[in-house]
């Protein structure tokens, strides 16, 4: 049961966290570089998941993505992916609740990027295209980083709206935090908890600690040294 | 030959000028707060005019009159900045190279061994920009402009942020870019002495518009250096 839940949440997270990253990156852009109708808006709806309680999150997560939902409906009929009661809807719940947390330290390092640096490449004939490719992702790679290494601890450790929205099925949907949560319930579990307690703080810690590295090697970086 | 008939207006400063060089190199000369700045980013392409037209060589850059504006990175109009500007996560080498891959031109190993030996940053190529001196990343900018293979270049005050030590290291380079490179230039600066150094002729600016132009004789008379 233990490794179990472990292995599952390594590709909940994994999953979540590769597949939030593009969008990640691109939400995180126009955050940071354009000014459009609706930017405090979506600002916001990025947030909302800090700041709702998560059973709420995944019971709209459930309500929207369930066999009965209006996406999740269609989904599983077009494109035979269904989200509800299986780890691919603890991937979803993950990445939405850990969006906000990945998009944070990319937002961030674009921000810091000296904007007369992509002027500069464009007077040197590169596309806009080419100068996010060439100038702006690599400057921010390590606040990229910092936002996956980030995004993907929250994942590991998801538990409200993972629950709501898949149950706690062993082998499908349970994760370490809700392992952890069944444990506790169970006779004699405490041990078996103790140690998946022990791994998930070691996994976040050093998630943190890599977080921390990669924000300063993106500021070294800037600084082009 | 350049030719450049704008308006724009920035808040509550007004620019409108007017003028049309054939020299090598075209001095914009002003004091600060005149609008060379401002003048050399809409050749650039990096600023749009209100109204108006930019050509070069009868090919048209902007005009207003048919909303027709060429985008910055297909202007070909290579931009030396005060502050360098070199990109700090690549060498030196794929900074100079950075505008040849860009616009996808085939490799020219003449023209890389003519500009570097010509600011002499052959020894740079494997450092990052942030271990090199003012004056050196400086001609890093010049070179990686020019091998960008520009039908233009502009120069706006590229010796401002050095000190006199600096300039006089500097100077001769572009000298010698003037009259060995090939491609004519705008250089944009306030001081006078530079004008006549480095300037065939010379555009006046004053409060955002023209008001004199040739060459050295309309420069103010250098004032007594109090050292």
């Amino acid at each position: 049961m233990e490794w179990t839940a472990i292995l599952l949440s390594l590709r909940v997270a994994t999953v979540a966290t590769l597949v939030a990253t593009p969008l990640g990156i691109a939400v995180a852009w126009l955050l940071a570089r354009r000014e459009f109708w609706g930017k405090t808006l979506l600002d916001a709806a990025i947030h909302l998941p800090l700041v709702l309680p998560p059973v709420v999150t995944g019971y709209l997560l459930l309500l929207t993505f369930g066999r009965h939902g209006a996406v999740g409906a269609w989904l599983a009929e077009h494109l035979g992916l269904v989200f509800a009661f299986r780890w691919t809807g603890a991937a979803l719940a993950c990445g939405i609740m850990s969006f906000p947390l990945l998009v944070r330290p990319i937002r961030l390092s674009i921000e810091a990027i000296d904007r007369r640096l992509e002027q500069a490449a464009a007077t040197l004939g590169a596309a806009p295209w080419q100068v996010f490719l060439t100038v702006t992702l690599p400057l921010a790679l390590s606040g990229v980083l910092a936002g996956m290494v980030l995004g993907f601890a929250k994942a590991l450790g998801e538990f409200g709206a993972t629950i709501t929205f898949v149950s706690n099925i062993p082998g499908e949907t349970q994760t370490i935090s809700s392992a952890i949560y069944a444990l506790i319930q169970t006779p004699n579990g405490d041990p078996a908890a103790l140690r998946l307690v022990m791994v998930s703080s070691l996994m976040a810690m050093a998630a943190l600690i890599a977080s921390e590295w990669f924000a300063r090697r993106a500021l070294l970086r800037l600084h082009g040294n | 030959m350049l030719r450049v008939d704008v308006a724009k207006q920035l808040g509550e400063f007004a620019i409108e000028a007017s003028f049309a060089s054939e020299g090598r190199v075209t001095g914009l000369f002003g004091a600060s707060g005149a609008g060379k700045t401002s003048l050399v980013n809409m050749i650039a392409g990096l600023l749009r005019p209100d109204r108006g037209t930019i050509s070069i060589d009868g090919a048209t850059l902007d005009d207003t009159s048919t909303k027709s504006h060429v985008p910055v990175h297909r202007r070909r109009i290579g931009y030396v900045f005060q502050d360098a500007r070199l990109f700090p996560h690549l060498d030196i080498r794929d900074n100079l190279d950075y505008g040849r891959r860009m616009n996808r031109l085939a490799e020219d190993d003449a023209l890389w061994r003519r500009v570097t030996e010509l600011l002499d940053i052959g020894d740079l190529l494997g450092r990052r920009p942030g271990k090199l001196s003012g004056g050196e990343r400086q001609r890093v900018a010049l070179g990686r402009a020019l091998l960008s293979q520009p039908r233009l270049l502009l120069l706006d005050e590229p010796l401002g942020s050095l000190d006199e030590e600096r300039k006089e290291e500097i100077l001769p380079y572009l000298i010698r870019l003037r009259d060995e490179a090939g491609v004519p230039m705008v250089y944009v600066s306030h001081d006078p002495s530079e004008m006549r150094k480095l300037a065939t002729s010379i555009v006046m600016l004053q409060r955002g518009r023209v008001t004199a132009f040739g060459g050295a004789e309309i420069l103010p008379r250098e004032p007594a250096r109090i050292r």
